[in-house]
């Protein structure tokens, strides 16, 4: 079905990292990825769609140019207009408006669909912005700049990875918004990866529904197994074309590529258990930049995913 | 929606019942293996694995389901494709992005009408944004195009807030109730289980928390056990919420790596903001030492208690391909390390 969501823009190219399960490596794989493009000249975005634990930012270091507020439209009711008819509250899926003797507003069960504001016949709903979190854009630089941030910005050298990320305000349950909102930031042309949150349900979903690839990051393990299975399942409805990347692949057991072969899926890469790439993720270090070896493998990656024609 | 279930849940007394959730922020920091090691160690507890769109406690507690429910939750659009005259006040109206026009590549949407227009009393009017209403008059004008398909609603954006319902001026989109998913209640060999499954790309997935949750306590209090072990979600959003809120006891598994230091501390503040006493565990401890250290001091300072230190160990995958807990491997040095997290925080 991915063909029904090609715009009529021209737009990057959209590679979705997703996981069922957490901590099998899909920031490592996306970051890494995002270098070795760029370092190959193509003009590379990475945005990060985790937005309830954004980690990319760790390991890019982007140089943040700018911040600012998402939030999601809440009904104001002006009290003088309203005549307590109650279909604002009939319309309501959420439960987010009541009218008592007066109407009464719960802003954080609000989706922000605007059904109230639209039927309210004596148009006494406007609406406001709920901040839930904020968009930050930026640019990590090309290793190797001797410049400072501002000063490479200036000097054009600026060009190493285009650098987005969603920041949900903690306590605050609804992550599909602001995602929604990270992914405008994409870029026309070049490519996008997207950095998905860990599970299957409805922020994976809103991060990799329109991509035009997407990498499943897992480990051979049962947990690793059971969570692929589900993501698959999730990803078969939404339609999008996937492989799979086989991460600390010397563990573990042989099930996941079983099941990868019963499935047709194909196995883009695996990526050995290595206690180096383990020590510089903990410090925050990107692993093309320690091991030159990891370089020819992400590059094989890339060569892996079908292109479009 | 999780906060709803939160307002719900606090109005409970608590009673006896203590509620231990493991969380991480992080994930695949571990909570599943030390939630089967505990489940393993506490003996009497009831089990209750909130992680419901990729849960994994019953591969390793291996659960008889004795009871099975549906999850039904919240609607969803579907367009009824025989009366649907392709006017689009659907995909104008819907925030989502679930509307789906499927003749894409027309050069402008509003001739995408597939009938010739009935007059339906200006239902189209009454629907159209405003900058549309040129486009909605041209149309009607032109008497529709050749469109055959018109719009479907994805319903894997579909929010189900039925504003296209409301909207659709022939009243050709259905709203039936979403079957959302599954929930359990089992026996395994270290006690009853509640868990659950959330249907892959659900919505909903903090009130099936909530359900998850709600049906353990009753368990507890049926079976007269003191302990409710709750293995929860990462991150920080609505299933984390609608886990952690009201419980006794948060227990955060972290990693000495910055992006587990990272998410520690958000994961802390969100703790902090329901005012729930949490505890930290560092696993996997020996791979970074010195930044171990510097996340049990950042803990203190968010105000979590120190649980203990689990090292890395081969063991635990190994215990995981067994279908075993870690504690039940025979000299894993792991389980050692696990045992004494579970003398602190039980």
């Amino acid at each position: 079905m991915s063909g029904l969501w090609r715009g009529d823009d021209e737009r990057a190219v959209r590679i979705a990292i997703a996981s069922g399960k957490g901590g099998t490596g899909k920031t490592t794989v996306a970051v890494n990825l995002a270098c070795v493009l760029a370092d190959s000249g193509q003009t590379v975005q990475y945005l990060d769609c985790d937005v309830e634990e954004p980690n990319g930012h760790i390991f890019l270091k982007p140089d943040i140019t700018a911040t600012e507020p998402v939030g999601i439209p809440v009904p104001m009711v002006d009290e003088q207009k309203c005549t307590g008819c109650h279909k604002c509250a009939e319309v309501c899926q959420y439960h987010a408006i009541a009218v008592l003797k007066k109407p009464l507003v719960f802003a954080e069960l609000c989706h922000g669909c605007g059904g109230c504001a639209l039927v309210c016949p004596e148009h006494a709903i406007r609406e406001e912005q709920r901040a839930i979190g904020v968009v930050e854009t930026g640019r990590a630089l090309r290793q190797g700049s001797r410049l400072c941030p501002a000063s490479a910005r200036q000097a054009g050298q600026a060009d190493g990875v285009a650098f987005v990320q969603g920041r949900l305000n903690v306590g605050e349950p609804m992550a599909p918004p602001l995602i929604r909102a990270v992914k405008k930031k994409a870029l026309a042309d070049g490519v996008a990866i997207l950095d998905a949150p860990p599970g299957t349900s409805c922020p994976v979903v809103a991060t990799v529904r329109d991509a035009d690839y997407i990498l499943l990051v897992t480990e051979p393990t049962p947990f690793g197994l059971n969570d692929l299975k589900l993501v698959v399942e999730m990803i078969r409805q939404v339609g999008v074309p996937h492989g799979v990347v086989i991460n600390r692949a010397d563990s573990g057991d042989q099930r996941v590529r079983d099941f990868c072969a019963g499935e047709t899926i194909p196995i883009l890469l695996e990526l050995p258990d290595d206690r180096r790439v383990a020590e510089a993720y903990s410090r925050g270090e990107i692993a093309v930049r320690v091991l030159p070896e990891w370089r020819s493998k992400l590059t094989q990656l890339w060569q892996g995913i079908p292109k479009a024609p | 929606m999780a906060v709803q279930a939160h307002t719900a849940l606090a109005r409970h007394p608590q009673g006896t019942v203590k509620e231990i959730v493991v969380i991480s922020g992080k994930g695949g920091t571990g909570k599943t293996s030390l939630v089967a090691s505990f489940a393993a160690l506490a003996g009497n507890a009831v089990l209750a694995d909130c992680d419901v769109d990729a849960a994994d406690l019953h591969l390793v507690l291996k659960p008889t389901i004795r009871r099975r429910e549906e999850f039904r939750c919240g609607h969803e659009a579907v367009i009824r494709q025989q009366d649907c005259i392709g006017c689009g006040a659907c995909l104008a109206r819907c925030r989502f992005g679930a509307v789906l026009r499927i003749d894409s590549g027309a050069d402008d949407l509003w001739r995408g009408a597939k009938t010739t227009c009935d007059n339906c009393a200006d239902g189209c009017k009454r629907a159209c944004p405003v900058k549309f209403a040129d486009m909605i008059e041209t149309m009607r004008a032109a008497g529709g195009g050749r469109n055959e398909h018109g719009f479907l609603i994805d319903p894997t954006a579909c929010e189900g807030c039925g504003v296209c319902v409301w909207a659709c001026p022939v009243k050709a989109i259905d709203f039936p109730e979403r079957l959302s998913g599954e929930w359990y209640v089992s026996d395994t060999r270290h006690g009853p289980m509640v868990h659950a499954r959330l249907n892959p790309g659900g919505e909903n997935s903090g009130k099936l928390v909530s359900k998850v949750r709600e049906t353990a306590r009753a368990l507890a209090e049926e079976r007269k056990a003191e302990l409710i072990l709750v293995d929860g979600p990462p991150g920080v959003g609505c299933a984390v919420i609608a886990s952690v809120s009201g419980a006794s006891e948060v227990l955060v598994v972290t990693e000495p790596t910055l992006s587990g230091a990272h998410d520690m501390e958000r994961v802390l503040e969100l703790t902090r903001h329901f005012n729930i006493p949490s505890a930290v565990c560092v696993n996997k401890w020996n791979l970074n030492a010195e930044l171990t250290e510097r996340i049990e001091v950042q803990a203190r300072k968010a105000g979590a208690t120190l649980a203990g230190r689990v090292r890395y160990d081969q063991a635990v995958t190994q215990a995981q391909i067994q279908d075993r807990a870690v504690v039940e491997l025979r000299g894993a040095e792991a389980g050692d390390d696990i045992r004494k997290v579970w003398e602190a925080v039980r």
